[in-house]
């Protein structure tokens, strides 16, 4: 009986974790802090320095580094290397000047203030990596991380991954009482053992790993995949662990070989949920490991440091941007998701502090004050999203003068616009146009269109643009959801007026659907178009490969339907990109079920002429 | 029991068409008229064959109304009869579906009546001329009944047209009351049966 009462500590803490994230991260988020400070304040709260049920900050810090481990593997898996390729001159230019320049600096300012110069040498290269962890929730949060801002700092962080090879070799150079003939010995040896486990894996990830993979996926075991991608990523980050190599860049060498694999798709649902949950706890542990006790000794010390490296990294990272000539709310946006100090710091203080370069104390402040900069991150992107929001206002509140009103309003003069507003210029009914980007407005006005500047979400612009008298709204913009919450708003407050929308997917096509609004899928088409110049290609005649065309399209049309009904409800609950696989997966099973037949797509004179 | 009437109607610019319109206007005043416009329908000119039929089985009557475009219906609604009256459906081996309904032209054309007869501009009455839809509403088992006719619409006065637009109420509305026209059957008139018996010698 007495064991029953015994409860094991794994269990435990789990319920410790899971319970105080799901408590402390909802509200964080709910009052507009982030998910990342919700974690940070949460570990504080169970840390030693806290509430004190956790003690071991240090073991679930490590344990949770995985979850880092992880992201990158998924980085690598969204990524090929072709597109890698492309990032050459930001990941090299940009990663490698902000890598030597901070590290440069620090080590400048360390030795102004009299200090040992291997331990400036070492918080210089310490404060000169960024959290890769908060970095890219960050940028996924803000929606960027396909923008400018996004991929420079992507770029910059890879580079940081790569830089801590050198790094780590260089800590044990520093070693006090190593000669240097011996640093050298033990460089060249880790430099072969690391390149050829490199080696190694590009090429087993070419030639061994999808076999196995195909192999492990056609025993139709879930959890045997989902366990295969697990020991996978494990098995290679022990592998890059034993060379001395970072175990987060041997899981995105792992995903970059799977990038194009046909199991990508599954790799990608499978992980992700055990990175999103490490994630968490590796934050947890960060909060955890704040060390309060020594802040509360030196607190303008501690909290100075931490600042001055946050101001430090920050400036330099703007002033780069700048250099690299992005805009400047891309280079502010860019500048604050990499200032605070990463968790490779961690790494590089501890290992110095086991080698002797100082002290564990000296470790542990360092620590405190790496922590104390990753805490800054979510405020500074408070900060930053009012100043941003106040600033886009400021921008959307212009618009042109309407100076006439006209029946037919279209909102958007990109690529889906110009022909539309071509068409009605060419029966003698021009459209009153209303284009965001000043470019397209400029680009088109040479050749003789008006378009008028003005956001169309915003009411007022509506209401300057003459909704109130318009018979017609068209909504050919490019950004689905902005359509769509422009689309309810004109239909609920102007239901006269008839709208007509360009929808992104089958997924916006069946919302529109279901608001009664009539709407055409913006490649849906053409694709068809194109589909049957292929079938002509394929020895389809003219009129054969149009019939057998609409055919398909009067059934995916009905399809469409089917699904919308089916979908009811369900729809407002579940995201659009969930949805759009979810349809897809619906309907490409609903074909196969059906295997369709070569009459099916046959019209009534494919039917006459085959039996008559 | 009244008649279920489908008036499959065909004209790829009715907007230009005074008498059309007006005709359209009178026929869409009847609960048990359904107006089916091809040209709406299918701009594309592609028909839906099984939505087609599924109106045709639901009706009794089927009225092709259209003007007279060189000697014969608009390319849509020969279309329509190339695709929708299948075999095995409409014609053939186990092709019922039309058995016992009646067919029935209304027909707008420009010239009077006189110009729609032998020696005369056409060379051809308007029976004569729709041999093709008689024979083919035979075949699927219909009854060919004596066509709707407005002729000489290029002239027609306002009060004309409205004369004309009651006169198709009235007799659609006989339509539905069973009323029907007399039944057509070019193939047994006395003409041929003249001529076939004299081969036959």
């Amino acid at each position: 009986m007495a064991a029953a009462h015994h409860i094991p500590d794994l269990l435990l803490q789990s319920a410790i974790y899971l319970g105080v994230a799901v408590m402390a991260v909802p509200i964080s988020k709910r009052i507009g802090l982030g998910s990342v400070l919700g974690y940070l304040l949460a570990g504080i709260l169970i840390g030693p320095w806290g509430l004190g049920l956790i003690d071991q900050s240090e073991t679930v810090l490590h344990f949770a580094e995985f979850g880092v481990v992880m992201m990158l593997f998924l980085i690598g898996l969204e990524l090929e290397l072709e597109k890698l390729l492309e990032l050459r001159i930001p990941v090299f230019g940009m990663g490698g000047l902000q890598v030597i320049l901070t590290a440069v600096a620090v080590f400048a300012l360390g030795l102004a203030f009299k200090l040992d110069w291997r331990l400036s040498l070492v918080v210089g290269m310490g404060v000169a990596m960024s959290s890769t962890a908060i970095a890219m929730q960050t940028l996924s949060e803000q929606g960027v991380l396909q923008h400018p801002a996004g991929r420079s700092a992507f770029s910059v962080l890879l580079f940081q991954d790569l830089a801590v090879i050198p790094i780590m070799v260089l800590l044990l150079i520093l070693a006090p009482g190593t000669g240097t003939g011996e640093g050298l010995h033990i460089d060249i040896l880790a430099i072969v053992k690391a390149v050829g486990l490199v080696v190694l894996l590009i090429l087993g990830g070419n030639y061994l790993l999808r076999p196995v993979l195909r192999y492990i996926a056609n025993t139709g075991l879930r959890e045997i995949f989902i366990a295969f991608a697990l020991f996978l990523i494990i098995g290679v980050s022990i592998l890059m662990t034993l060379v001395g190599l970072s175990m987060a860049l041997g899981a995105f060498i792992a995903g970059l070989l799977l990038a194009d694999s046909e199991y990508r798709q599954e790799l990608e649902l499978d992980i992700e949920p055990f990175k999103g949950l490490l994630l968490g706890l590796f934050f947890i542990a960060v909060g955890m490991s704040v060390n309060l006790e020594l802040i509360l000794q030196k607190p303008l010390f501690v909290l100075g440091l931490g600042v001055g490296f946050v101001l430090l990294k920050t400036g330099l990272l703007f002033s780069l941007a700048k250099i690299f000539r992005q805009r400047t709310a891309d280079a502010l946006l860019f500048s604050l998701t990499l200032s605070q100090v990463g968790e490779f710091a961690f790494v590089i203080f501890n290992s110095a502090a086991d080698n002797n370069i100082f002290t564990t104390e000296t470790a542990s402040l360092l620590n405190s004050v790496v922590a104390i900069s990753m805490l800054t991150t979510p405020l500074l992107m408070l900060g930053y999203n009012a100043f941003n929001s106040r600033r886009m206002n400021r921008k959307d509140e212009r618009h042109d003068e309407f100076e006439v009103q006209r029946p037919v309003i279209i909102a958007g003069f990109g690529r889906f616009g110009q022909v539309i507003t071509r068409l009605l210029n060419g029966i003698g009914m021009p459209p009153t146009v209303i284009e965001l980007d000043p470019n397209q407005i400029e680009l088109v006005r040479n050749f003789g269109f008006k378009a008028y500047y003005g956001d169309i979400t915003r009411p007022d612009v509506l209401q300057a643009a003459g909704i109130e008298n318009a018979r017609l709204f068209v909504l050919a913009i490019d950004n689905p959801e902005d359509a769509l919450a422009t689309a309810r708003y004109v239909q609920k407050h102007y239901p006269h007026v008839k709208i007509l929308a360009r929808a992104r997917n089958r997924t916006f096509a069946a919302d529109y659907v279901g608001m009664d609004i009539e709407c055409v899928r913006e490649t849906f088409l053409s694709s068809l178009h194109l589909g049957e110049k292929i079938l002509r290609e394929l020895g389809y005649s003219a009129f054969q490969a149009y019939r057998t065309t609409w055919r398909f399209r009067q059934h995916d049309e009905n399809m469409m339907r089917e699904t919308h009904a089916m979908m009811g409800d369900m729809q407002q609950l579940v995201t659009h990109s969930h949805r759009s696989r979810e349809t897809l997966a619906n309907i490409l099973a609903k074909e196969l079920g059906t295997e369709s037949q070569p009459g099916d797509l046959s019209t009534g004179w494919d039917k006459k002429f085959d039996q008559d | 029991m009244s008649n279920k009437i489908l008036i499959i109607f065909a004209h790829p610019n009715y907007e230009s068409s005074r008498i059309n319109k007006a005709l359209m206007v009178a026929a869409q005043h009847n609960a048990d008229v359904t107006f089916h416009d091809l040209y709406e329908h299918y701009p594309e000119q592609m028909i839906d064959v099984s939505v087609e039929q599924a109106l045709m089985e639901a009706h009794d009557i089927v009225v092709l109304q259209h003007p007279l475009y060189w000697y014969s219906c608009p390319a849509l609604m020969k279309s329509w009869i190339d695709a929708v009256l299948t075999y095995g459906w409409a014609h053939g081996e186990g092709g019922a579906a039309l058995k016992g309904k009646s067919w029935v032209h209304a027909i707008s054309s420009g010239g009077a009546a006189a110009v729609y007869q032998r020696m005369a501009y056409n060379q051809f009455s308007i029976a004569e001329l729709l041999r093709p839809f008689e024979q083919t509403a035979t075949l699927c088992g219909m009854d060919y009944l004596q066509p709707f006719l407005t002729q000489d619409v290029n002239q027609v006065t306002d009060a004309d047209l409205q004369m004309r637009a009651n006169q198709y109420a009235a007799w659609l509305q006989d339509l539905v009351d069973g009323n029907l026209p007399p039944a057509v059957r070019t193939a047994h008139s006395e003409q041929i049966d003249f001529l076939a018996n004299n081969l036959a010698i």
